[in-house]
C-alpha cells in the first residue's frame, strides 16, 4: 500500500539498507555478537454489526521498530514508535546495553531474501469501500436470523489487517513480507422456554475480499452455522465425568495437537530443559499412527508466513514421524544452541516483542481409517466437534481444552448434544492413546490465536478424525 | 532510555487531537493518550537472559457525528499525521449507522477533579537494569538453593512500568495522571520421579518498590510451592468440597466480573441478566468494585469516559445489588452509568472493573481445610466457562485433603459445577485477602463440586 490510513505516507518508505546498516552498527557498538532490526507497519479496520445495526467502525495504524542485540543466549531489546533518526539510534544503543563489554563485531553487508508468496492477494481488502464489508455482515446476520425464530440475537464482525515487515540482520539477511489477514465471525444466541445458548462460527485467512466468493466461504454459511450450534445446544444435556473413549472430529480438533505436543516442541523449552520432550529426539513420543508437521507454506492459511520475524523463510517442518520425535521448532537462539538449521519459526506479536519459537499451521496428517468406522467402534464415549480453546502446562504436558459442541456416542452412534465439556489429559500420554486415524484430514479455517509469554500470534490447526482410547472428560454427571 | 512519562504532555496531545476532530466535523469526540516506559529483565540460572527497555505511546480517538461512531488508534504522533488522522476518523462515521443511544456522557456526569490516589512511586525511576537484574538474581538463587530437588528454572523476571494516562472529552473533561507498577516473579522447576517436570512460581507486585516482598522471600515461596507438586497424581472421579486458594478464587471472581457487566447483560450474554436484586451467592459473599483505593493496582481517578470513579457494591451478602455499567450499557438498560467504563486504546469504552474485591471473612483460611475429604485448588486451567448458561468446567491443580490435611498433590483433573450453584454453595470465606492484583479474593470453600479424574 502506498499510503496508510491517517498518515501522510507509507511509514516505512524511508527505511532502506543504508539506514539499516548504520543502525546495526550502532546496536553492536557495545560488543554485541548479533543484532537485528524489525520494522513493522500495521494497518487494520474492524466492523461490528449488532442487533442488525452497524454499531461501530474502527481503524488502527501502528508503526514501529524493534531492535534486538544478542550476546550468547542473552537478549537486549528496545523499541520505538517514532522512526526519527534520533529515536531509532537511541533504541539501537539501548538494546546494545546487554553487551556491557567485549569486542564489537561489524555487521555484514545486507543481501535481500527472495522467495515465493504463499498468500498473494489481488487487492488488500482495506482498499475496498467499507460498504462492501458491511454488506457481507448483513448477509451473515440475515442468514442466521432466517434459520429459526428462536435465534434472538446475532453479532457479526469483520476485521482486516495489512502488515508489512522489514527485517535486517547483522549477519547480512534482509527480508520483507506483506501479510494480509481477513476475519469474519458470527455469534448467535438461541432462546427457548427460558433456556439460552450461544454458537459461534467464523473464518480467518490471509486473503482479500475474494475470500467470500470462494466455494464454502459465503458469509451466510457462517451465519447459519453459528445459529445451528446455538440451536443444537439448547437441548444439550449434562456431560459425563471420568475417563472414556473420545472421537475428535476433523479440523478444529487440531487444537488438541497444538496444546498437547506443539508447545512442548518449541525449542526454547527444550534448550532450557523445561519441556517434557527434552532429549526425546529420535525416541517414540506418540502412537505410530501419528505424524505431525508444522507448515508455514500452506496457501492463504492463517498461520502461514513467507518469512518469519527473524528474516528466515517459512517452511514445512516434520516434528513427529510415525510416532518418533524428529525435530523442534527453532528460533535463532535455540537453533544455535542445538547447532541446527533455522526452521522459520521465530515469530513475534509486534515490534514491541522479542521473537520466540512459535508454531505456524500445526497438523496431524491423515491416516487409513474411515471416519464412520471410527465412530462405529465406540460403545460409550464423546464426539468432539467444536472447541473454544485450550491451555497446556509445557513442563509436564498437562493440558485442558474446552468443547463448545460435542455429542454423546452410544453404541457407535452420535446421540445427545452435551453441554459444558472439558477434556483434560497429558500430551505424551494422550498421543500414545491414539488408536485410529481417519483419512479425512482437514485444516481448520477458524480464528486460532496462540498466546505465549504474553505474545499473541495467528496460527492454524488441523487433523483428520481421530480416536483416543482413553481421556478424562470433565462433565458434571458422575457415573 | 528511562524517559519519564509526562501526564501534562499527554493531556496536551489529547486536547490537540480533540480540537482537530472537532474541526474535522465531529460533533462529539474523546481522546485517550497513554505514554509508558517499560523495563523488563530476566535472569535464568544466574545469567541475564533479557534486558528490555522502551518508551511507548499511543492515542485512541472516538468520534461521533449524527450518533454515528468511529473508533481509531494510532501510534504515529508526527505533527503532519495528526490532522489527517482526525479527518479520516471523522469520515469513517459515515459507515456506521445512527444509534440514538451512542453519545458522550452529559456534562453533569463528568469528573470535576482528578484525585491523587498515590499511584506513583518517586523512587521507581531510579531502578535501573543492573539493579533489577540483581534483584531477580537474588530471587532465583533463593529458589535454587532451597532444596537439591529444585533442578532447573524458568527464570526470574523483574518488571517495571511507569505510565501516564490522559483523557480529553468534548463532553467537558480533560485530565491525566501517572502510575507506576513493579513486579518480580520466580519460576523454579523440579524433576519428578516419572520423568515429568513440575513447575511452579510465586510473585510479588506493587505500585511501590517498598511494597514488594524481598526477592529471597519470593524465591523461597516459589521453591516451596514447586516442591509441593512432586508426586502429583489424579484422583478418582467424585463429588467433594473444594477449597479455592486466593489465586484460584481470583479466577472465579474475574469470571463473575464478566457476568455482572452491563454489556453482557443487555447482550443477553449473562446468566445473571434478570437477577438484579436477587440472591446470586452465599450470604458470606460481598463484592465491591473500588477504584479509589489508595496505592492499589486497579485504582483510577476517572473512568474511561471521564466520569468520576466511585466504589460500587456489586454483591452484598449474596444479593446482586447492581450491574456495572458504562454510559452505553446504562442507556441500554435505562439507567445511569456506574462510572465503570474502561477504555483500551484500540477500542471504544466498555465496562471494566477497577479493584474488584471479594471482602475477607472472619474464618482463618486454614480452618476452611477442615473437611473429611476434599480438594484444595491452587490454580485453574482452560476456558470452560459459558457465561450465557453458567456451565462451568475447568482443569485444576492442587492437593487432596484427607481428614483436614493436604495429603498429596493433584493434577490432570477437571472440576465442574454450574457457576450459579458454585457461588451459592460457598460455605466459607477466609480472612486472607490477596491484594497483589486488581481482582482480589481470600480463600473460598464450595460445599460440593464434581471432580473428574481417574
Amino acid at each position: 500500500m502506498s499510503r496508510a490510513f491517517g498518515s501522510a505516507t507509507n511509514p516505512l518508505a524511508g527505511i532502506d539498507a543504508v539506514v539499516a546498516e548504520q543502525l546495526l552498527g550502532e546496536a553492536l557498538a557495545s560488543g554485541g555478537e548479533y543484532a537485528d532490526l524489525y520494522f513493522e507497519f500495521r494497518c487494520g479496520a474492524d466492523f461490528v454489526l449488532e442487533e442488525a445495526q452497524v454499531r461501530s467502525v474502527g481503524r488502527v495504524l501502528v508503526v514501529g521498530l524493534g531492535v534486538r542485540v544478542l550476546r550468547g543466549d542473552a537478549t537486549g531489546y528496545a523499541y520505538t514508535e517514532e522512526l526519527s533518526s534520533a529515536r531509532m539510534r537511541e533504541a539501537a544503543r539501548t538494546a546494545g546495553q546487554i553487551a556491557a563489554a567485549g569486542r564489537s563485531v561489524a555487521p555484514v553487508a545486507l543481501t535481500p531474501l527472495s522467495g515465493s508468496d504463499a498468500y498473494p492477494v489481488p487487492e488488500s481488502s482495506l482498499a475496498r469501500p467499507g460498504s462492501d464489508k458491511l454488506a457481507l455482515l448483513r448477509r451473515a446476520d440475515a442468514a442466521a436470523r432466517a434459520l429459526d425464530a428462536r435465534i434472538v440475537r446475532v453479532e457479526a464482525s469483520l476485521s482486516e489487517e495489512w502488515r508489512e515487515v522489514l527485517v535486517f540482520t547483522s549477519d547480512g539477511r534482509q527480508a520483507q513480507d506483506k501479510q494480509p489477514m481477513l476475519r469474519l465471525g458470527v455469534h448467535a444466541v438461541a432462546e427457548e422456554g427460558g433456556r439460552r445458548q450461544g454458537g459461534r462460527s467464523g473464518t480467518a485467512l490471509r486473503r482479500g475480499l475474494e475470500l467470500f466468493t470462494l466455494p464454502g466461504h459465503a458469509p451466510e454459511q457462517h451465519g447459519r452455522e453459528a445459529a445451528r450450534i446455538a440451536l443444537a445446544m439448547l437441548h444439550a444435556q449434562e456431560a459425563p465425568a471420568g475417563p472414556m473413549e473420545v472421537v475428535l472430529g476433523p479440523g478444529e480438533s487440531g487444537i488438541l495437537l497444538h496444546e498437547a505436543v506443539g508447545h512442548g516442541l518449541e525449542a526454547d523449552f527444550n534448550r532450557k530443559r523445561t519441556s517434557n520432550y527434552t532429549d526425546q529426539i529420535g525416541k517414540s513420543v506418540a502412537s505410530q499412527l501419528c505424524t505431525v508437521v508444522d507448515d508455514a507454506t500452506i496457501g492463504h492459511a492463517r498461520g502461514s508466513i513467507n518469512v518469519d520475524d527473524e528474516g528466515n523463510p517459512g517452511q514445512r517442518n516434520l516434528l513427529i514421524e510415525n510416532g518418533i520425535l524428529r525435530g523442534y521448532l527453532q528460533d535463532r537462539i535455540s537453533a544455535r544452541h542445538f547447532h541446527s538449521e533455522a526452521t522459520g519459526n521465530g515469530r513475534r506479536e509486534s515490534f514491541r516483542c522479542q521473537p520466540l519459537p512459535r508454531m505456524t499451521n500445526t497438523m496431524l496428517l491423515g491416516g487409513q481409517d474411515d471416519p464412520e468406522d471410527i465412530i462405529r467402534s465406540v460403545k460409550t464415549g464423546v464426539y468432539a466437534k467444536h472447541f473454544s480453546g485450550g491451555q497446556v502446562n509445557i513442563s509436564n504436558g498437562d493440558f485442558v481444552f474446552s468443547l463448545t459442541e460435542s455429542y454423546l456416542i452410544e453404541d457407535g452412534k452420535l446421540t445427545a448434544p452435551l453441554r459444558g465439556v472439558n477434556l483434560i489429559g497429558n500430551g505424551p500420554e494422550v498421543l500414545r492413546q491414539v488408536t485410529m486415524v481417519g483419512h479425512d484430514f482437514k485444516l481448520s479455517e477458524g480464528t486460532w490465536t496462540c498466546g505465549k509469554d504474553g505474545q499473541s500470534v495467528p496460527v492454524g490447526v488441523g487433523t483428520p478424525t481421530v480416536k483416543i482410547a482413553r481421556i478424562t472428560v470433565g462433565g458434571t454427571r458422575t457415573p | 532510555m528511562s524517559r519519564l512519562p509526562d501526564a501534562r504532555r499527554c493531556q496536551e496531545w489529547a486536547e490537540e487531537m480533540l480540537s482537530y476532530a472537532r474541526a474535522a466535523g465531529a460533533q462529539a469526540a474523546e481522546v485517550l493518550v497513554r505514554d509508558a516506559s517499560e523495563l523488563e529483565v530476566k535472569v535464568r540460572l544466574g545469567e541475564p537472559e533479557l534486558i528490555k527497555e522502551a518508551g511507548s505511546r499511543a492515542l485512541g480517538l472516538r468520534v461521533l457525528r449524527d450518533h454515528r461512531v468511529a473508533v481509531t488508534y494510532t501510534s504515529d504522533f508526527a505533527p503532519a499525521s495528526m490532522r489527517p488522522f482526525a479527518r479520516e476518523s471523522v469520515e469513517l462515521c459515515e459507515l456506521a449507522e445512527p444509534d440514538p443511544l451512542a453519545d458522550l456522557p452529559e456534562l453533569h456526569e463528568m469528573a470535576r477533579e482528578v484525585l491523587d490516589l498515590y499511584l506513583w512511586d518517586e523512587t521507581a525511576p531510579s531502578l535501573d537494569a543492573a539493579r533489577a537484574l540483581h534483584l531477580a538474581r537474588q530471587g532465583e538463587q533463593a529458589a535454587l538453593q532451597l532444596d537439591h530437588r529444585v533442578t532447573n528454572s524458568e527464570g526470574a523476571v523483574m518488571g517495571r512500568v511507569m505510565g501516564a494516562t490522559a483523557f480529553a472529552s468534548s463532553a467537558g473533561f480533560s485530565g491525566g495522571y501517572r502510575g507506576t507498577s513493579l513486579s518480580l516473579v520466580v519460576a523454579p522447576v523440579c524433576d519428578d520421579a516419572d520423568g515429568k517436570k513440575r513447575n511452579g512460581h510465586y510473585w510479588t507486585a506493587s505500585r511501590f518498590i517498598s511494597g514488594l516482598l524481598d526477592p529471597e522471600a519470593v524465591g523461597l515461596e516459589a521453591a516451596r510451592r514447586t516442591l509441593a507438586k512432586l508426586g502429583s497424581r489424579k484422583v478418582a472421579t467424585c463429588q467433594v468440597p473444594a477449597v479455592f486458594a486466593p489465586e484460584a478464587a481470583r479466577t472465579l471472581l474475574g469470571q463473575l466480573a464478566a457476568v455482572v457487566s452491563g454489556g453482557a447483560v443487555w447482550r443477553k450474554s449473562s446468566y445473571l441478566a434478570a437477577r438484579e436484586g436477587t440472591v446470586v451467592a452465599s450470604p458470606l459473599v460481598t463484592v465491591v468494585d473500588h477504584p479509589l483505593l489508595p496505592r492499589a493496582p486497579g485504582s483510577r481517578p476517572f473512568d474511561g469516559e471521564g466520569l468520576a470513579a466511585r466504589p460500587n457494591v456489586v454483591v452484598s451478602q449474596g444479593v446482586l445489588r447492581t450491574f456495572l455499567c458504562d454510559v452505553y450499557s446504562a442507556r441500554k438498560l435505562g439507567r445511569r452509568s456506574t462510572g465503570s467504563a474502561g477504555r483500551g486504546l484500540g477500542g471504544g469504552p466498555q465496562v471494566s472493573t477497577s479493584n474488584f474485591v471479594l471482602l475477607a471473612g472472619k474464618t482463618e483460611a486454614a480452618e476452611l481445610e477442615r473437611v473429611s475429604q476434599g480438594l484444595y485448588v491452587t490454580d485453574l486451567m482452560g476456558f470452560g466457562f459459558n457465561p450465557v448458561t453458567g456451565d462451568w468446567s475447568q482443569g485444576a491443580n492442587g492437593f487432596w485433603i484427607d481428614n483436614g490435611s493436604r495429603v498429596h498433590p493433584v493434577s490432570e483433573i477437571t472440576i465442574s459445577i454450574n457457576f450459579d450453584d458454585l457461588w451459592k454453595s460457598i460455605d466459607g470465606v477466609g480472612d486472607d485477602l490477596d491484594t497483589r492484583s486488581s481482582v482480589q479474593s481470600p480463600t473460598l470453600r464450595v460445599s460440593r463440586i464434581t471432580v473428574a479424574g481417574r
